[in-house]
């Protein structure tokens, strides 16, 4: 596959974030409606304020996509490569597993166990380190992050059976 | 001279060796955060916020929990610098203008003289601005004591307006990141009518949308994903810095006294206004071009060149505080994630603060001068340790940084969700950044919408409804007025060069 090979467009990436806008800003008009965005017995209801802030989202919306549309040879320019929607899936996949591993209904690591993980997997496919170099900085770091959290601030982080087995919990 | 005595009350609060000790790590730690990617000035403020909960308790806590995070500020002001000139890569947006000249000096060899010029011109900007916050804050509090909700209001829209007004680029996507911004405050129970607003019967949402999730997804993870779009490798210049270097550069930069005073003048206008430090920075650089003897010699590496935008940006950073202590309204993210911290501990920031917590008050205006001393010092001292920071390679710091963010988002509420929503946030800041979209004024109606919205609900009720209430009175129809042509400033100035345009063309 190409590397410099666009993905989307900067005229296409702009489209769609403009049509994002303004679903939000219908979402918020219509739940604001239903909520009542008028001026009841009392004084504005709930709805008031959000209303007109959606009302001005979709509005600013519209501008936007108006001018995505109208965009020139600035719009043809690659919004995003190839090579470089890669290497920010390289770093969201793992991400996202990660954030799914510290807590999750069936298996919960516990944020020390999986940031110390998150570490390691990171600088062996992406730094090509050997394990000699990565153990000692991915469990040195977090064993500081305990210490520091757990021990010295007293801010409880989500912990699992490792810690439990040290008598943690 | 009432200001003075309480100053002097301040250092005393200030000096004790807890609180000194505060600022030397404050200092330290927000350097660090400066210079690494993907931790600025706000997100790092923000993810050590919760740690000052429980040192906030304590009597006089809380003097030391700002001490502590407004030096981090500071440090991150200042870490900026080192990036630009070192990297050529900008920590923060105001360090953009420092770059044309800072980079060009490194490279030819001659990165202490810039660093040393950056720094001290930066803490001359600083100290002129605290010295202006000293004088003119407890003016403008007793001043907003008169306030009622329509000028509170008023002070809202003017903030927003200014934003509008004073971006770069298309007015629309300020006006669009801001109103969701206000929308995403919105989110959870109504505090007027207990109904539940956008909330679609999803638990999580009950409680709403926290700025401080949004600041660490959005500045954090939004500017790793940037960092790693353009590959994994840092390219920097190496720094000394011995005595020699920075005396001689304190021996040439009187000379450039004239850019120094009109750079802090332009940095403490444009520092009270919100979302001014960017452009005060690119307006100091611009004026120093155009009226310095050496004008066309910028961007070659002109140490005047690394003076007047590094000046402009320390003043307006500095005094983006004071309508934060005064007004309760923040200038800049990062003072919003400060409010955000008063808020948390306790303390209602706006004019009742200059009356009710003096200690606090003048301890905050004391560490800001005794903090731009000590850092000063340590950034002078610690150049060539923190550039080794940066010639860590990127797969180690990358995930230590995406760690310390997952940490900071969960200690927020002990919540889960927010790491998963912080995780949205960051997808969300790199498209932002990617098509121009403003993050700071989003950032700002997320703090300031539900006290926005409760002036604008308490000035209607007052008013029966009736908009004109904004306009009742001269102080409340001034602020509106400058409001507004702040708003609509962009097809203002076009206007302008269109009469003139056309004067122009009928004369000949």
């Amino acid at each position: 596959m190409d590397e410099k090979k666009p993905v989307a467009s900067v005229r296409a990436a702009e489209s769609v974030v403009a049509l994002a806008f303004l679903v939000f800003g219908l979402v918020v008009v219509w739940d604001s409606r239903r909520l009542g965005a008028e001026w009841g017995s009392d004084g504005p209801q709930a709805g008031y304020f959000p209303f007109y802030v959606g009302l001005l989202v979709c509005v600013s919306s519209v501008a936007n996509l108006l001018r995505a549309i109208g965009m020139g040879e600035k719009g043809k320019e690659a919004f995003v490569e190839w090579g470089q929607l890669r290497m920010i899936l390289v770093v969201m996949i793992p991400t996202v597993i990660y954030v799914a591993l510290i807590a999750n209904p069936w298996f919960s690591m516990g944020i020390y166990a999986a940031s110390t993980l998150f570490i390691a997997i990171f600088m062996y496919f992406l730094g090509k380190y050997t394990w000699r170099r990565i153990i000692p900085v991915s469990v040195g770091t977090m064993v500081f992050f305990f210490l520091m959290f757990e021990i010295w601030f007293k801010v409880p982080l989500p912990k699992g059976p490792l810690e439990a087995a040290f008598g943690f919990n | 001279m009432e200001e003075i005595q309480s100053l002097i009350g301040g250092f005393a609060v200030a000096l004790s060796w807890f609180n000194v000790a505060l600022m030397l790590a404050g200092i330290s730690l927000g350097v660090l955060i400066g210079v690494l990617p993907g931790l600025g000035g706000a997100n790092g403020v923000a993810i050590l916020l919760p740690l000052t909960f429980t040192m906030a308790q304590q009597p006089g806590g809380a003097t030391s929990a700002i001490i502590l995070l407004s030096c981090i500020y500071w440090g991150a002001l200042f870490g900026g610098a080192i990036t630009s000139i070192l990297f050529n890569i900008p920590g923060e947006p105001w360090s953009v203008a420092t770059t044309f000249d800072g980079y060009p000096l490194a490279q030819k060899g001659r990165a202490g003289a810039a660093l040393t010029a950056a720094f001290s011109s930066s803490f001359v900007g600083a100290l002129v601005a605290v010295i202006l916050i000293t004088f003119i804050s407890p003016v403008i509090a007793k001043f907003a004591l008169r306030f009622g909700p329509p000028e509170f209001f008023s002070v809202y829209l003017l903030t927003f307006c200014a934003f509008v007004g004073m971006s770069k680029g298309a007015p629309f996507k300020t006006v669009a990141a801001m109103m969701s911004g206000f929308a995403l405050a919105a989110v959870g129970i109504d505090t007027v009518t207990g109904q539940l607003r956008l909330t679609f019967d999803i638990p999580e949402l009950l409680k709403g949308f926290d700025f401080l999730i949004a600041v660490i997804g959005l500045f954090g993870i939004g500017e790793i994903l940037l960092t790693i779009e353009e590959g994994l490798e840092f390219k920097g210049t190496r720094a000394k810095l011995d005595m020699k270097v920075v005396i001689e550069t304190w021996k040439e930069l009187p000379r450039y006294w004239r850019t120094s005073v009109r750079a802090s003048f332009v940095g403490c206008m444009m520092g009270i206004v919100p979302g001014g430090a960017t452009p005060a920075s690119f307006m100091s650089y611009g004026l120093a071009k155009k009226m310095s003897k050496d004008g066309e010699l910028f961007g070659t590496g002109m140490v005047e060149g690394v003076v007047a935008p590094e000046t402009a940006a320390h003043a307006a950073g500095t005094s983006a505080l004071l309508p934060m202590l005064t007004l309760g309204v923040p200038g800049s993210p990062t003072a919003a994630v400060l409010l955000g911290g008063l808020l948390i501990w306790g303390l209602q920031p706006g004019p009742l603060l200059f009356t009710e917590q003096k200690d606090f008050v003048w301890g905050l205006i004391a560490s800001m001068y005794l903090g731009n001393i000590v850092g000063l010092i340590v950034v002078l001292t610690c150049v060539p340790l923190f550039a080794a920071i940066l010639r860590v390679p990127f797969s180690i710091i990358a995930p230590v940084i995406l760690v310390i963010c997952a940490i900071g988002a969960y200690t927020v509420h002990n919540s889960m969700f927010d790491v998963w929503l912080m995780v949205a946030f960051g997808v969300l800041g790199y498209v932002f950044k990617k098509l121009d979209y403003p993050m700071a004024p989003l950032v700002l109606a997320l703090v300031l919408g539900d006290r926005a919205e409760d002036s604008f609900r308490q000035s209607m009720l007052g008013s029966g409804g009736d908009l004109s209430v904004f306009f009742a009175n001269g102080l409340v129809g001034t602020i509106t007025g400058l409001s507004l042509l702040l708003l609509f400033w962009p097809l203002i100035s076009q206007g302008i060069a269109l009469l003139r345009d056309r004067h122009g063309n009928g004369g000949k």
